[in-house]
This record gives C-alpha cells, structure tokens and sequence, in this order.
C-alpha cells in the first residue's frame, strides 16, 4: 500500500502542525499506548512512571515522534534516513511487530484529539499509511 | 463475564451521556470506509463509496453509521451482559452479511478516533482505555456467533 503524492501531501501537512508539539503529543501517544495496552509496559519495566505526564514517558515520546518527524522531511527515502533506527530496533530493543500497530493507533488517536479538523478521513489515511510504513521499515532487519 | 471498575462504568456513560449518535456514527463508518476501503465491498448497494466526498455526502452511509451507533447503546445498556445483549446481532452478521469479524476491529478502532476528535483532551487515557475495552467486548460478542 505504497504512499500517493496526494498521501505525502497530507502527511506533511499535518505533520508540520504536529512537529511543533512533539513532547505534548509523543508524550500523549505512548502514555496512552502503556495504559489502553498494558502488554506494552512490558517494555518499559526500567521507568518509574509510565503516565503521560511522567518525565521520562515526556523525553522518550519526543523522541519518537522526533524520528518520524525524520521520515517525513524525507518522505521519498524513508529506508535510508530510520535505517540505523531500524538497526536499533532489530538488535537491541526487539520490540514484537505486533505493537508497531498500537502506537500508531494511539497516534492517531492524538493526532484526532489535537488537530479535529486537519484530521479528516483522508489525512487519517495518509497517516495510516505512512505509519504502516515506518513501522514496516523499522521491523525490516528483524529476520 | 466481563469485569467493569466503577471507574470505567463511569468512563463510558458520561461519554456516551454527550456523544452525537448520529455524527459519530457518520464519521466512524466515514472513516472505515476511507482509511480501509476494501471495506467498500459491504456496501456495493450503498450507490456511490468510492471515494471520500462520496462517502462523506452519501446520505445511507450516515443512517447506517447512525444505526450502528444507536446499537451500541444496547450494549452500554447492559454491560455486564453484552454477549446476550448482541447474539442475535451476531448472527446476522455471520449469516445474513458475511462480514469479516476484522471489520467490528476497524469501525472500534475509528469510533475511538472519532470520539477524540468530539471531545479532545477531555477524552482522556483513562476514559479511552474503558472505551478501547468496550470496543474489544463488542468485537468479541459480535464474532461469538460465528462459526
């Protein structure tokens, strides 16, 4: 399900609205994801709290959303610019695919909350997309 | 059965207390059938899906959305009985609508994503938490007939 010209379009759109707030909304993302998928606490068992607004669950969602912001200014080389990233994630964090797919939901979710009336059905689209993407970039060396 | 905390209870009919059944239904379906739009295949007597604005105009997309929505209201009814409440739903969609149980994951998944969007930060993680464990006991009830 490769990305239109039109699904760039409204990923950067969009995106240039979220890069600005990427501690409030990473933060929100993966809080979220800890909380509505307690399987995924699994992975954080060294942070002392997993809450939205805990320091650390604040720096590592800026961080994540940081390197998507990455992919998007790169759209067109997605491969190349995560793939130390991708390295990472195959080597030392082995993360299961599985919750490649729950982030991205809680993203979107806050993208929804956010930005109600950029988050139209076909940016929503796009984003999926791209998300989809990302993730299978960054699962690509796992095996 | 299903274990509800009070707080969760709580979650669920204070948001549904001010949610817009029609528009929520709207934009869930909406989005189900744009984000995913092999979804489309369901509703080939729908006239025009096909694209977005289509989708978005298409006055049977909003009554069915509507529809669905309005039934949601009987699980929350009865929450602590949701796979009863929904048998015969179940069956219809086994046996009369063929639909792939995956579909019940996507519209949760976008009614979720829609009621972000109504409330903003006041659907909190904990409120979405209760409604992400709602939509997975709806899911779980709806696919329970199928065989």
């Amino acid at each position: 399900m490769s990305l239109t010209a039109t699904d760039k379009a409204h990923v950067k759109a969009i995106w240039s609205k979220a890069g600005g707030k990427a501690e409030e909304i990473g933060a929100e993302a993966l809080g979220r994801m800890l909380e509505v998928f307690p399987q995924t606490k699994t992975y954080f068992s060294h942070y002392a709290d997993l809450s939205v607004k805990s320091t650390q669950v604040r720096t590592h969602g800026k961080k994540i959303i940081d390197a998507i912001t990455s992919a998007v200014n790169h759209i067109d080389e997605i491969t190349g610019t995560l793939s130390s990233l991708s390295t990472l994630h195959a080597n030392t964090l082995r993360v299961d695919p599985a919750n490649f797919k729950l982030l991205s939901h809680t993203i979107l979710v806050v993208l929804a909350l956010y930005f109600p009336a950029d988050f139209t059905p076909e940016v929503h689209l796009a984003v999926d997309k791209f998300l989809a993407r990302v993730s299978h970039v960054l699962t690509d060396k796992y095996r | 059965m299903v274990h509800w905390t009070d707080e969760e209870r709580q979650a669920i009919t204070s948001i549904w207390a001010e949610v817009n059944v029609e528009e929520a239904g709207h934009q869930a379906l909406t989005r189900v059938l744009v984000v995913y739009p092999w979804t489309q295949r369901y509703f080939s007597t729908f006239g025009n899906v096909s694209n977005a604005t289509a989708i978005a105009g298409n006055h049977m997309v909003r009554a069915h959305g509507k529809r669905v929505v309005v039934a949601l209201g009987d699980a929350i009814k009865n929450l602590d009985n949701v796979k009863a409440t929904y048998a015969k739903l179940s069956e219809l969609h086994s046996e009369k609508l063929h639909v792939d149980p995956e579909n019940f994951k996507l519209l949760g998944e976008t009614l979720i994503i829609s009621l972000a969007a109504q409330f903003g930060a006041a659907f909190t993680p904990d409120i979405q938490a209760a409604w992400q464990k709602l939509m997975a006991v709806v899911t779980a009830a709806l696919s329970k007939q199928y065989y």
